[in-house]
């Protein structure tokens, strides 16, 4: 485990020490600062509209971060050459494959932490001063710990979109792998509707093959509850748990999916 | 004594195209030893598979056929890979780390605690003569600074077999010097190290046997004394103070006369006539002898004449 946890540290490492996470982070803190000029215009909606962006904006920046980042954990290894001086190492090559992702998962949670801070931040100062007549009239209370429902599940999504990423990046280029990723991103937020495309659809190859497609592409819209939380509505523990277990399922298959191709993978 | 690496009709082939795939043979049919304590030159051209048999025996690419055994285990196995260091080619390490750092992470990889860690660091970047510059981060090292990082690490956990890649590549000739002592002093120590490498002169100064590769086929394999033969070819004389008349005379059965200056010439001689009757001949046309040394052949005429013979097709 040794091997897994100093590999995980150099991504950690690697990560904070990337220009291009700084700039995203950067950006999201300001969306969400942004978020409170723009619930100015609204009346009595400024607390939703601040929920609404900074959590949507937890959720981009961190697909951004997971995307760009998680491409090229081992592709630009390969490419530069530093797989070589690694796996001559004493470790299995999936400790690698397993030590880049808890490293990248490090960075994620580091990441979308901050990011919930600073929305909590502005919250705060939205919240000072407020009559309190006028807070209980809002769906939720400003500083809602149930917003951290939906920021862990934005998390969970993120380690299920990094898995994906890590897979693409054991065999393909960053750019191909950018894209690839990105479109099952897409299909998996939408991928409820797969299910249902019989009713849409006459052919009955193509619902047998949206249904092998809704079948294989994870259901991410499973960890959309922002809209809910935002409402002051409590995500049921249960669905909690069950999402977790089913992304936990699913980054096992893609991670061992990943060491596999690895495995067998010649770096010439 | 025994084996400290071995193959065993190791043969490497790589798909090459992309809709009518074929294959092409990088290594073929390789069989070697190398013994323990010796230092072992695997020389060839570029594209001879030198890369890509070192790769094998690191299971960075995995055989085609055949199979190596590394301290008398199977090449890749997780008790070799503790037991030896490798050095790739132009390695490449992380930008984001300084030299500390990185030789920190590689110590973490053979699970040493954190006092011994930077323990083992910090000497190493001593050894290669890597001094204040450690902790600056590696995109702003220089090539020849990278191949002493791309040393130190090979040596973290004090191997007992060196795997090398072309070591001497992008080094000064001060780099190369250290690099030499450095490979010397482990031969010292006991460790047996295998490097690849194209620049024969670091053979000939380091290697107790060597082998040569061509086109992914092994041509010659032994002692330098026993793959050289080191009888004189002909003989390199240096006359000075000689007017051109018997430069022209002496000259006539010459290979080639080079005008040095001064009045000093260089005459590369056939074997025959014997050195008695050119030093006469010399004395008699009233010049001077500076010396007279028999040309030898060296590992760069075989190493030249064994792949042309490859090339074309007819052995040697």
């Amino acid at each position: 485990m040794r091997p897994v946890l100093a590999i995980a540290v150099n991504v950690f490492r690697e990560s904070v020490r990337d220009k291009v996470l700084y700039n995203l982070l950067l950006f999201a803190v300001v969306i969400m600062a942004g978020s409170y000029l723009i619930g100015q215009l609204t009346a009595g909606q400024d607390v939703k509209i601040i929920k609404d962006l900074g959590l949507a904006a937890t959720q981009i920046f961190g697909l951004f971060i997971a995307i760009f980042i998680g491409i090229g954990l081992v592709s630009k290894e390969v490419e530069r050459g530093s797989i070589d001086s690694v796996l001559a190492k004493p470790i299995e090559r999936y400790h690698l494959i397993l030590g880049k992702y808890l490293g990248l998962t490090l960075t994620l949670a580091l990441n979308v932490a901050i990011m919930a801070a600073a929305l909590y931040a502005v919250l705060t100062y939205v919240r000072w001063g407020i009559d309190p007549a006028i807070e209980r009239a809002w769906d939720a209370p400003a500083l809602d710990a149930r917003l951290l429902q939906a920021v862990l599940l934005i998390l969970v999504e993120l380690l299920v979109v990094t898995a994906i990423a890590l897979v693409f990046s054991t065999f393909s280029t960053p750019l191909l792998s950018a894209a690839l990723t990105f479109a099952l991103v897409v299909v998996g937020h939408f991928s409820g509707d797969l299910r249902n495309v019989q009713d849409v659809v006459k052919s009955s190859a193509a619902q047998w093959a949206a249904r092998g497609v809704y079948w294989v592409v994870p259901n991410l819209a499973q960890f959309d509850v922002k809209a809910q939380v935002v409402h002051g509505q409590t995500v049921p523990a249960g669905y909690l748990a069950l999402t977790i277990a089913y992304a936990a399922l699913y980054v096992a298959m893609l991670i061992a999916l990943a060491s596999l191709v690895f495995s067998r993978r010649d770096f010439k | 004594m025994a084996a400290a690496l071995s193959t065993f009709d190791l043969t490497k082939d790589y798909p090459i195209g992309f809709w009518r795939r074929r294959s092409c043979r990088a290594l073929d049919r390789l069989t070697l030893d190398v013994d323990q304590g010796e230092v072992f030159g695997f020389l060839g051209p570029n594209g001879a598979g030198k890369t890509t048999t070192l790769k094998l025996l690191m299971r960075l690419v995995f055989p085609t056929g055949g199979r190596a055994e590394i301290l008398g285990r199977p090449a890749g196995d997780l008790d070799v890979k503790r037991r030896i260091g490798y050095l790739p080619e132009n390695p490449y390490f992380y930008d984001h780390l300084t030299a500390e750092e990185l030789l920190v992470y590689f110590a973490g990889l053979f699970g040493y605690g954190a006092a011994e860690r930077r323990k083992r660091a910090s000497r190493l970047l001593d050894e290669v003569g890597i001094g204040g510059e450690r902790r600056l981060q590696l995109r702003k090292f220089s090539k020849g600074m990278l191949q002493r990082v791309g040393i130190a690490q090979t040596l973290i956990n004090d191997p007992e077999l060196l795997i090398l890649d072309e070591p001497m590549s992008g080094l000064d000739p001060l780099g190369r010097r250290d690099v030499r002592s450095v490979i010397l002093s482990l031969r010292d120590r006991g460790c047996t190290v295998f490097f690849s490498s194209h620049v024969l002169s670091d053979a000939e100064t380091l290697c107790s046997r060597v082998a040569i590769l061509a086109r992914g086929r092994l041509v010659a394999c032994g002692r330098l004394t026993e793959i050289l033969a080191f009888r004189a070819r002909g003989w390199e004389m240096i006359v000075a103070d000689a007017p051109e008349t018997a430069i022209a005379r002496i000259g006539s059965g010459a290979r080639r006369v080079v005008r040095l200056g001064d009045g000093r010439y260089s005459l590369e001689l056939p074997l025959d006539p014997p050195p008695a009757r050119l030093l006469s001949e010399v004395a008699a046309a009233g010049a001077q002898v500076v010396s007279l040394n028999p040309i030898r052949e060296t590992l760069e005429d075989y190493f030249v004449e064994q792949v042309a013979a490859r090339q074309s097709g007819t052995p040697s």
